[in-house]
């Protein structure tokens, strides 16, 4: 018997007028691993969501049917677990060992069974911690960790992944496709959704994809299926391998230096150590400089120092007269906010921070507002930018119910409605599928050329390969290894 | 924010006890307090409430860190009676304007503020020593409480850091987006309403999610949840109750010994 | 107008309202940082004209969740989180928040629960917000020290006031204000935005 089996089924959720998936016909054998791909809107995370019986009857309309071991989802419950991408909204316990617990007790384990369960799951899933971890004190990578071995406990047989991997840095997604590749016991089924596909490719012996708006357009091992297909899913925005971007170089030399950052350190209040220290850099106009560095070295932080958004704590960050005008003196971080957004724009990693409008184009309105341009200019400079950005057909949507991409470019459109010459972005590309990773990174490329300063604190490698004109690398943070001086290099 | 964690060593033997014995033993006693005015009750309990605190774990240092909040309503309170006290009674000591302060006043000012001293101090205290998972457990196994409402709270509980650093950074968001408020009254609430608002969306779309893994995970399968942490309500736990109803009668009855009793009506 | 079909909370109620009170936890803790520390020491006028901002946790949880219980529920685990997380006034909240939220449910109640719109918000917040001044004043400022007429009663009105703006109007325009963002969307209030 067949663990999975769909029959022409399709989803639509209430209210909307589109059918999230449709017409789908797959049926997985027990034990097989398989890589659920598609293009984003192809309704991959829908049905997962189904699978897991976790689309309530009242939320839309459902077509077809799904089986799981001949049983409908919600029946299956007890034997299906599913693993999201944000490890924040999937933990429920202050500790490791009682998150892991809290799906034991839910479905009735009797207690002295609970913890041999707990402490079996965290050692397969490679957990290093032991049970009173604090589950704040966790990396990412742990923290997804932590959630399989939870999925694990109960010991399912259909295992769920819904791009587990999507908002880590590599080396925690190394961590997590590890688990996902030993810990899984062999008779459970394994369906990934996945958008970094050549890495997950060893952990799956079976690729489907989906077709947006209806049915599977292809089935099969990997090899084959990317042979066939690569090309397409590759400009659909799916991270296919050996589809490589090519990298945008600067047209010409850069300008003069923007801002310069002296010995600037930082520490958090509280904290052990600090999370920055000693770092020297320069940003010059007509350049891209990438800075890497792994979890923890204080990137974010050199972000929003940069941005003139923290008061350094060791150091200063210097704003050249070229950029700071006749504020030269002071450093960024005490000009006020209106003279600030004129000169260093900042696009956070996560774009629903900087949201503070009800509709796209009063959130592109207010920056230019606020510098004191005429409402004449206000307009033009709004609707310039809606159609570079190509944020027409949103211009009255609430900024909140925008998709991934769209936000992201709000973001940036928000910035540069300002025209500074600096920018500072943290994780642009974080989470991105290939196309809009690809638009974004042209967009960036284009303002560089155009004369502007850009400044990004990433660990897309791919990025900085494709448009950093210098990259900087932060050292480990401290007690990990010993701090050398901050080496420069130059991108080949 | 790490004020939300307790700050006690584990082990001592009032600190170990069942958080709900805990919680009812200081409820217990403040309610005790709330029945009179005047200074000698809250003081006797005060005094029984700071010699407890080593049976607690609980260094002095590290209550002030917690309880300096206590302060400034003290002060605020006091002020207030200053202003608005509608008997002043006994000898005037100063006149400032409108404002007689007189020495019926201050023992009255010295009641109050002792008198919210003593009721709030067992709170600090609870709280200090209490791990939010066990006050969970216990309110679940020990008073049946419903699980899903008391683990749904904590679940969201866990939250609170991550809301914390959450709203720093909308708050610098909106500086790099030119909006800032400087020293205008106005401008400051509604800088400060923007943000409270941007919080409230990121954290109602976090507990959205959440509430789908919590059920991915078999909370709302209406099964009956088993304990891994269990939580036992013994007689030392029964006796911390007693205990804390005794302190009361006590500060009550010396209170009353000494004639100062003022009772909250008539 | 759509309410609840069942009374049995669902899990993403249960959450969402204890992420709600969570979240004016920390509003609260933010508010008291900027410069209502030693207004709200001071009732009159201070804490008084502010005091409906304490209340709208328990307006807001009833217009989202629509459900018995909401009110008092949501407005008691923010009362907890503020008291954890360490509050001018101490624990005592612990029992005056369930007293007001109570008094909240009580307008939601008069209309059978099945009304949500601005009269009933500004109700449920007009009685919270007596509910509040009245044990304040019987608790913290008794009797013989401070007089009903010059204190009692303006303490009262002024806070009745102040929580028919901030916590009756202001909740129903954040209530409606977040549905527009679209995470809401499980909600009643959210099914009332157009398709798609």
């Amino acid at each position: 018997m067949a663990t999975v089996e769909l029959r022409g089924f399709g989803w639509r959720h209430a209210g909307r007028r589109a059918w999230a998936v449709r017409g789908v016909d797959l049926r997985i054998e027990r034990g097989e691993r398989v890589l659920l791909l598609g293009p984003s809107g192809a309704g991959k995370s829908t049905l997962l969501a189904a699978l897991a019986g976790l689309l309530p009857d009242d939320s839309g309309e459902q077509e077809g049917s799904v089986e799981i071991d001949g049983l409908a989802p919600h029946k299956a419950r007890e034997r299906v677990a599913i693993v999201f991408q944000d490890p924040e909204t999937q933990l429920v316990m202050a500790r490791a060992g009682d998150d892991v617990a809290f799906g034991l007790e839910n479905r009735g384990v009797p207690s002295e069974e609970i913890w041999p369960r707990v402490d079996g799951a965290l050692s397969r899933v490679g957990f290093r911690y032991g049970r009173e971890r604090s589950t704040a004190a966790l990396s990412g990578g742990e923290q997804q960790r932590l959630a399989l071995a939870g999925a694990l406990a109960p010991r399912p047989s259909l295992l769920l992944l819904d791009e587990p991997t999507a908002n880590l840095d590599p080396a925690g997604a190394a961590l997590v496709r590890a688990a996902i590749g030993t810990a899984p016991e062999r008779e459970t089924t394994v369906v990934l959704v996945e958008h970094r596909v050549a890495e997950s490719q060893p952990l799956v012996n079976r690729v489907v994809v989906l077709e947006p708006g209806g049915g599977v357009r292809a089935d099969g091992p990997p090899a084959a299926v990317f042979a066939a297909h690569g090309d397409r899913l590759a400009a659909e925005g799916v991270w296919v391998p050996g589809h490589p971007i090519a990298p945008r170089r600067a047209r010409s030399a850069p300008g003069a230096g923007l801002l310069a950052a002296d010995g600037v350190g930082f520490r958090h209040p509280g904290a052990a150590h600090p999370a920055l220290s000693d770092v020297d850099l320069v940003v010059r106009a007509g350049e891209a400089l990438a800075v890497l560095g792994p979890n923890g070295a204080g990137k974010s932080t050199l972000a929003l120092l940069l941005g003139g958004l923290l008061q350094p704590g060791a150091g200063r960050v210097v704003a050249s007269a070229g950029l700071a005008g006749e504020l030269a003196g002071a450093p960024p971080h005490r000009w006020r906010a209106s003279a600030l957004t004129r000169r260093i724009g900042s696009v956070f990693q996560d774009p629903e921070h900087q949201f503070v409008a009800p509709t796209v184009r009063e959130e592109l309105a207010l920056g230019p507002r606020r510098i004191g341009l005429s409402p004449g200019v206000v307009a033009s400079t709004v609707d310039r930018l809606l159609e570079r950005l190509r944020l027409e057909r949103l211009a009255g949507a609430n900024p909140h119910t925008l998709s991934g991409g769209e936000q992201r470019r709000l973001s940036v459109a928000t910035a540069l409605a300002t025209a500074p010459r600096l920018l500072v972005l943290d994780e642009p590309t974080f989470g991105q599928d290939r196309r809009t990773w690809i638009e974004l990174v042209d967009l960036l490329a284009t303002l560089r050329d155009d004369g502007h300063g850009l400044v990004a604190v990433t660990h897309d490698s791919d990025f900085v390969a494709a448009l950093a004109d210098r990259s900087l690398a932060l050292p480990a943070p401290a007690g990990a290894l010993v701090p050398p001086a901050v080496a420069t290099l130059e991108a080949a | 924010m790490r004020f939300a964690e307790p700050i006690t060593t584990a082990d001592a033997p009032l600190a170990r006890r069942n958080p709900v014995a805990k919680l009812a033993a200081a409820l217990v006693l403040s309610m005790a307090l709330m029945v009179t005015l005047d200074p000698v009750a809250p003081t006797v309990a005060l005094a029984v409430e700071l010699a407890l605190l080593p049976a607690f774990g609980v260094r002095p240092r590290a209550l002030l860190g917690r309880a300096w909040p206590l302060l400034v309503s003290v002060l605020g309170l006091v002020l207030t009676l200053m202003l608005f006290a509608a008997e002043r009674t006994g000898a005037t000591l100063i006149t400032l304007g409108p404002l007689v302060i007189t020495t019926g006043l201050l023992t009255n000012a010295a009641g109050l503020a002792m008198r919210l001293v003593a009721i709030a101090l067992p709170g600090v205290i609870v709280f200090a020593t209490t791990d939010p998972t066990e006050l969970a457990d216990s309110l679940i196994q020990n008073v049946k409480a419903p699980p899903r409402f008391a683990i749904g709270a904590l679940a969201a509980f866990r939250l609170v850091p991550l809301l914390g650093e959450e709203w720093t950074m909308l708050s610098l968001a909106r500086r790099a987006r030119g909006v800032d408020a400087g020293r205008n009254p106005v401008a400051q609430l509604r800088l400060f309403a923007s943000t409270a608002f941007g919080l409230l969306v990121g954290a109602i779309r976090r507990g959205t999610r959440l509430a789908v893994a919590m059920d991915a995970r078999g909370f709302d399968s209406g099964l009956p949840r088993t304990v891994a942490r269990p939580q036992r309500f013994g007689p030392a736990d029964a006796a911390l109750i007693v205990g804390g109803a005794a302190v009361g009668a006590l500060a009550i009855a010396v209170s009353l010994a000494v004639g100062a009793f003022r009772p909250i009506l008539g | 107008m759509p309410r609840s079909t069942t009374n049995r909370w669902r899990t993403v109620d249960v959450v969402v309202a204890s992420v709600i009170a969570v979240a004016f936890g920390v509003i609260f803790w933010a508010w008291g940082l900027l410069w209502n520390g030693p207004a709200d020491a001071i009732p009159l006028p201070g804490r008084a004209v502010l005091y409906g901002v304490w209340l709208v946790p328990a307006v807001l949880g009833a217009l989202v969740i629509r459900r018995p219980g909401a009110a008092l529920y949501t407005e008691t685990l923010a009362a907890l989180v503020s008291v954890a997380l360490g509050t001018v006034w101490g624990w005592t909240l612990v029992v005056q928040g369930p007293i007001e939220a109570l008094a909240a449910e009580l307008a939601f109640a008069l209309f059978a629960y099945r009304n949500y719109r601005l009269p009933v918000a500004a109700l449920a917040a007009v009685f919270a917000g007596i509910a509040a001044s009245v044990y304040d004043k019987v608790v913290w400022y008794p009797s013989p020290d401070f007089s009903w007429a010059s204190f009692g009663l303006p303490y009262i009105a002024i806070t009745a006031a102040s929580s028919l703006v901030i916590a009756g109007f202001g909740s129903y325009a954040l209530t409606r204000a977040l549905a527009q963002t679209g995470v809401l969307d499980r909600f009643p209030v959210g099914r009332e935005r157009a398709a798609v």
